[in-house]
């Protein structure tokens, strides 16, 4: 069986678009697609195996979603890209305007043509044409509790995010979304209703340490085949809940204490519900958010977080500095298992054999923000 | 009919036209009929709150315009930038 697979590699200045060969040996290059532009995510769909939507954005111009149906040659812009509503007039809550997508989810698979989308400032949208026209969630941007869970003056340094959006694969209503400033929350009403799930997540930069919402949830995953099992890479740690458990086990206490457990991404094994991979970057002092020691690795555990090895053939022994953002590491389906990461200097990299070993596959692109894996 | 001028920014809506004429009264009105003429470039330029957004520019004449409400007539010409936005 074929493993080629297509990397969809979105940076602060444009997309390009990486296709493999059988083997995953070669790689072929089509780019760069909106040059200039900022991308923040570039997502197909896997319901129809064709459609791209692109959540972008310049230095200038407002943010938009284009959207392609033939592999990234022609794009169409959305007719009505996610806006909040019109603000009342009466001044009692802040005007909101969406000042980029962050993020773009497919929808449930029972739901062909349905998307969802997370934005800076923290809003969660809908699409029920493909990504054509969107729609504000009101059961979150305008759930009573949405200036506490999203406070104006909170937030990462391109803006506070609604950063991810995840659907469990049994139940289209059941959702959760991971936010920059209130953490973790869940819906079982198809987003009619929220509520935060963060309870033993550390916020320790707030006066409480653990309190009900505040945290920094940098990513989610839920294990493909275990999707009671959600995987989080969190502002203060690595952390595993499993459900109906309520409360998470911060698992990146087994971490090496030189390393530590911050990061920004979590990448699930597609096949084995305990096998998870982080690429760890230093969080002590001023926050440098660049690679231990100046030593790029990943880790893997093959036992839930009980344990981590480090997997670093291929990188940089020394002077690596370069980090890997929220939607920048991902995995193929293949076997064995490919891994991908997009680097903050510009370098895509990747390991064909679940992390043993890491090579680069592009140099010289701009910071790139994400990399999706599709097959091919 | 209201001169415009439209940034590089912009002008793969135009097919890539610079200066071209609009009509309306008022900044908002010449953005409206640029708008139905080149689907999706006013919410390129003024956010969902009727804000000009921070790194475009609008000039009536020269003057800067900050308020969408303000008035333009036949012969004057609308510029839009966009201004500095980082590196």
């Amino acid at each position: 069986m074929s493993a080629a697979v297509q990397l969809l590699v979105g940076t602060r200045k444009g997309a390009w678009i990486y296709r493999s060969d059988a083997e995953r040996k070669t790689w072929s290059v089509q780019g760069p697609i909106f040059l200039g532009h900022i991308v923040n995510h570039l997502v197909l769909d896997p319901r129809d195996g064709k459609t791209l939507l692109m959540a972008a954005s310049t230095g200038h111009l407002g943010p938009t979603i284009f959207r392609s149906t033939d592999g990234g040659e022609t794009w169409a812009e959305a007719q009505q890209p996610p806006a909040f509503p019109k603000a009342p007039t009466n001044g009692e809550a802040p005007a909101r305007a969406v000042d980029h997508s962050f993020w773009l989810e497919p929808g449930h698979a029972s739901e062909p043509g349905v998307w969802w989308a997370g934005t800076s400032p923290p809003g969660l949208f809908r699409s029920a044409d493909g990504g054509a026209t969107w729609d504000s969630v009101a059961g979150f941007n305008d759930h009573p509790m949405y200036w506490n869970w999203c406070p104006a003056d909170g937030g990462t340094p391109d803006g506070a995010l609604l950063n991810q959006i995840q659907i469990d694969p049994r139940d289209a209503a059941h959702m959760y979304i991971a936010t920059s400033t209130g953490g973790v929350f869940e819906s079982r009403d198809q987003g009619a209703s929220w509520a935060p799930l963060n309870q033993g997540v550390e916020a320790n930069f707030m006066p409480d340490p653990y309190p009900e919402y505040g945290q920094d949830a940098h990513y989610i995953a839920l294990a493909p085949t275990m999707p009671d099992r959600i995987w989080q890479q969190n502002h203060c740690g690595i952390y595993r809940l499993d459900r109906p458990g309520e409360r998470w086990n911060r698992i990146g206490q087994a971490m090496p204490a030189e390393v530590g457990d911050i990061g920004f991404t979590i990448i699930p094994h597609p096949r084995e519900a305990d096998t998870a991979w982080v690429f760890p970057m230093d969080g002590t002092e001023v926050w440098p958010r660049t690679s231990p020691g100046g030593k790029p690795a990943v880790y893997r555990t093959r036992d839930a977080g009980a344990n981590w090895e480090r997997q670093d053939t291929g990188f940089p022994t020394q002077q690596g500095w370069f980090t890997v953002k929220r939607q920048a590491f991902c995995a193929d389906q293949a076997a064995p298992l490919g891994l991908y990461l997009g680097a903050t200097n510009g370098e895509v990299w990747m390991s064909d054999d679940e992390g043993g070993s890491w090579r680069t596959i592009a140099q010289h692109l701009p910071e790139i923000y994400s990399v999706v894996a599709a097959p091919l | 009919m209201v001169q415009v001028f439209i940034p590089s920014q912009l002008t793969s809506y135009t097919e890539g036209v610079s200066r071209l004429e609009a009509a309306g009264d008022s900044i908002a009105r010449v953005l409206e009929d640029l708008d139905a003429r080149f689907p999706g470039l006013k919410f390129r330029v003024v956010d969902e709150q009727d804000r000009i957004r921070r790194h475009m520019r609008i000039f009536r004449n020269g003057d800067r315009a900050q308020d969408l409400a303000l008035a333009v007539g036949d012969h004057d010409e609308v510029l839009i930038f966009g201004a500095l936005s980082g590196g």
